[in-house]
């Protein structure tokens, strides 16, 4: 829990840099980049969760169990998808369609 | 120990900065099982969005990007003012905590109220997914469950929003009845964790959902 | 020796009179006992079914119920026993009584929340009875798809929602208890000088945390499949039954730790406490915990090998299958070292103790050959799976709470049970629950299918033994209760430390105060510290 005071001008800035992002994020949708499309959606999407979680969520002011608890929460839904696919991309045949 | 306890001190606590701890903490958790918890839909959509793409195109080209922009925008804002929001209390000025909770509440009831018109966009148009779907022959089946998928996470991340509203609502109470001071103010701080993750699932949500195949 | 002690006064039981000061309370020792009585009513109710299974499966021919029956049977014993009874049993009976003692704190990070993990407990055991009683689930407690979501005609909805709630009960008290542990240590309780029992504690809070929201969000999903039939499960609408099947074991798999870590835990402790010895390589055991909650979330594909999932998934799951059994394998082997040596007293935990030590071995060796798919897919959907499971989780969890619950009766109650009638008891379930289940493990590995209840006639003996067994079994778990109920008014006082063991809940009173403590501890020594507790006898008795 940060006793830390975060100056109201660095929430302006994050909040301009989201913004900034979600207009990106519209625009590059428009332009067909193949599988690229997803990948940019998702790499600007964890930037923006990314910046929320450090500066509105104060982690990057707070102690490093919080910082523990961020990652391996992620890391576990990591781990239900990674070996989720592992089966679906590696099926021979289609049980569904 | 010469000093008397804090109003706002449990019993089981030996300090109210143990207590602020514990309490953040424990919302971390929380949360934690919330990424999970949505994680399981996640995972759901990721199976279906790799070998239905093309259906799942087609049927995201079918929400409104407009709409859905603006209710990002919305959420993003309402981050800012509730982060703002935390800064008030942690500088003990009532009168800011008090308008900033309103205008994050506000925020949040325009969010919805957008989502509210985008589904009876949704129901009118026969894209509700059972017996009065409708969709074009070849994606029918594949559109059909990416709809299934479109109501229940956005439908899970609404109630998520009313739930949040309602607390900010409490905080709101509590902090006109004075219960907030610079040296105790957890519960507003816990509250911002809440609602700055609610945001969070939107921002994967708004591209997963409304961006594929945009560019056809 | 004059054997002279005296109940406390005033303790948690006596402050407060009345049937509000119990269904209000925020003291974790009396919801401790709130769920003490919860989860002894399920039980009661799961081992009704069994009884009944085992009735039915005593003659091949399926004569005492009809084949519908017979699939709700196995439901709900199934249902109630892993999700009302395994899974909070240990958790939320002797983890909220004993966690905050152990570690010298007060309450729990968050009493009232405690309270409302026993109340969404109940609401959800709720939900579930209602659907047992207005006509009960016949989908197996695994709820498979499509059957569950499309074709089965029984409440899939309410018990799936019964379970949802029931989850959430799990989830907080998973969240209070690691809150609790990282920020309500005594001055001085480092984590390495922590019981053990509050290492497993803390690894089956991560799990309970990390794997139940799945579970709860796929069950929400075959409620939503089977109202709105929107077709994730389903291949008639283009869903992927085996879909289903990794969310729900995503879940389940690790369920299973949920179930043994904390019985483990309460077998370090009476291993210590009855060989008057720390715990052979603490350090080892501790971190087998949490390497079983971390390594047993990356094995759920083991239930899957014969669904339909990728040749190569199941190589993975399969590998990280047999990874898994060496932190347990650790821990045995842990367990014996301790007991070498040491100085052994054969009181009635240290039985069940012993009995979970062999028997969970037992178990755990079988889930090695169920790792191997080859062996899997020959025993799959056998007796040889049930008799499996039945080992780890009857031989092994239900061995290791009555263990615990005697060892930690006379702190709870202040009381002595009858330690003779205690012996015979768990003489009586070991012997019933071997001639219960091994026989199953023969019946399985010649081809005897689970779920069946009619079947070729030459397994008959088998399944007659099984079904004896059943019966001793179920005899051996009322006894207990008659004599720890009558203890309650009649049992010789316990006083503090009537096992003279080391650890902070024999420094209070039996029962303790409504605190815990009348001072804040402050420790200075480890866990298990029999050596310094041994000399300062010697000293006391010379000096």
């Amino acid at each position: 829990m940060s006793q830390h005071v975060v100056q109201p001008r660095i929430y302006y800035t994050i909040f301009a840099i989201l913004m900034l992002c979600t207009a990106l994020t519209v625009g590059i949708a428009f332009f067909d980049l193949g599988p690229l499309n997803a990948v940019a959606a998702l790499v600007i999407a964890m930037f923006k969760a990314t910046l929320v979680v450090m500066f509105f969520m104060h982690v990057k002011y707070g102690p490093r169990l919080t910082w523990a608890v961020v990652i391996g929460s992620v890391y576990w839904l990591g781990i239900l998808l990674t070996l989720t696919l592992s089966d679906y991309l590696t099926r021979a045949w289609r049980t569904f369609g | 120990m010469t000093e008397t306890a804090h109003s706002a001190l449990a019993h089981q606590f030996d300090s109210l900065g143990q207590q602020t701890d514990a309490g953040s903490l424990g919302m971390w958790v929380f949360l934690a099982t919330e990424v999970l918890f949505f994680g399981g839909l996640f995972t759901t959509y990721t199976v279906y969005r790799v070998f239905y793409s093309a259906g799942f195109s087609a049927a995201s080209h079918e929400l409104d990007i407009v709409l859905g922009t603006i209710n990002t925008a919305v959420l993003i804002t309402s981050s800012l003012t509730m982060a703002l929001a935390v800064h008030a209390a942690q500088l003990g000025r009532r009168r800011h905590l008090l308008t900033l909770l309103v205008l994050t509440m506000a925020l949040g009831t325009v969010f919805l109220g957008i989502k509210g018109l985008e589904y009876s966009h949704k129901f009118a148009e026969h894209h509700v997914p059972g017996p009065t779907f409708q969709f074009e022959k070849e994606y029918f089946r594949h559109a059909q469950i990416f709809f299934s998928l479109y109501f229940i996470m956005t439908g899970l991340h609404a109630i998520h929003m009313i739930i949040g509203i309602g607390v900010l609502l409490v905080m709101w109470v509590l902090a006109w009845r004075g219960k907030f001071t610079a040296e105790y103010f957890a519960p507003i701080e816990i509250s911002g964790l809440y609602w700055h993750f609610v945001d969070i699932v939107w921002i994967f949500l708004f591209p997963l959902l409304y961006l594929i195949g945009r560019h056809a | 020796m004059s054997n002279t002690v005296f109940l406390p006064p005033r303790h948690y039981l006596n402050e407060e009179y009345g049937i509000a000061s119990w269904l209000l309370t925020r003291d974790h020792k009396r919801i401790g006992l709130l769920y003490l009585a919860a989860v002894t009513f399920f039980f009661f109710i799961g081992g009704a079914f069994a009884v009944l299974i085992r009735l039915e499966l005593a003659t091949p021919v399926g004569d005492l119920v009809s084949d519908e029956t017979y699939n709700k049977l196995f439901t709900m014993h199934g249902v109630t026993m892993v999700f009302f009874f395994l899974i909070p049993a240990i958790p939320s009976v002797l983890g909220n009584f004993l966690i905050p003692i152990m570690i010298g704190a007060r309450d729990l990070a968050f009493p009232k929340l405690n309270l409302a993990s026993w109340y969404i407990y109940m609401i959800g055991g709720l939900f579930t009875t209602y659907a047992i009683v207005t006509g009960g689930l016949d989908t197996g407690w695994t709820f498979y798809t499509p059957y569950s979501t499309a074709s089965s005609t029984s409440n899939v909805i309410s018990a799936a929602l019964g379970i949802f709630i029931t989850g959430f009960s799990s989830i907080l008290t998973g969240l209070n208890f690691i809150v609790t542990i990282h920020r309500m240590r005594a001055p001085g309780m480092t984590w390495f000088r922590l019981p053990l029992f509050i290492w497993s504690h803390y690894a089956t809070s991560l799990i309970m945390v990390l794997g139940t929201p799945v579970i709860a969000i796929t069950l929400l999903l075959v409620a939503t499949e089977r109202v709105f039939r929107f077709g994730f499960f389903d291949p008639a609408l283009g869903g992927d039954p085996v879909l289903f099947q990794h969310l729900f074991w995503f879940y389940s798999h690790p369920a299973v730790y949920i179930m043994i870590l904390p019985s483990m835990g309460v077998v370090s402790e009476l291993v210590a406490a009855f060989c008057r010895k720390p715990v052979f390589g603490y350090g080892f055991v501790a971190f087998a915990s949490l390497g079983i909650a971390v390594l047993g979330f990356l094995v759920w594909g083991h239930h899957m090998f014969v669904a339909g999932q990728s040749v190569y998934a199941a190589l993975i799951f399969s590998i990280l299958s047999f990874l898994v059994a060496i932190p347990s394998a650790v821990k045995v082997f842990n367990w014996t070292a301790t007991m070498y040596k040491g100085s052994i007293a054969w009181e009635t935990p240290m039985l069940y103790a012993i009995g979970f030590i062999g028997l969970f071995t037992i178990g755990g060796l079988t889930g090695l050959f169920l790792a191997s798919v080859g062996l899997d897919v020959h025993v799959t959907d056998t007796y040889f799976i049930i008799a499996h499971f039945h080992y780890i989780m009857v031989g092994g969890t239900i061995m290791g709470y009555l263990g615990g619950l005697h060892y930690w009766w006379p702190k709870i109650s202040g009381r002595l049970y009858n330690e003779w009638l205690a012996k015979f008891s768990a003489l009586v379930i070991f012997l019933g629950f071997n001639l219960t289940f091994f026989p199953q493990f023969i019946l399985g590995y010649l081809g005897m299918p689970r779920r069946y209840h009619a079947y070729p006639p030459e397994f008959q003996v088998l399944n007659v033994l099984s079904s004896a067994g059943a019966s001793i079994l179920g005899v051996g778990y009322l006894i207990p209760m008659a004599y720890l109920m009558w203890s309650l008014r009649y049992g010789r006082v316990a006083g503090s430390n009537p096992w003279g063991a080391v650890g902070l809940e024999w420094t209070t009173t039996s029962p303790p105060p409504m605190d815990n403590f009348a001072v804040t501890p402050e420790v200075t020594w480890d866990a298990y510290d029999y050596q310094s507790a041994a000399a300062a006898r010697q000293s006391t008795q010379s000096g």
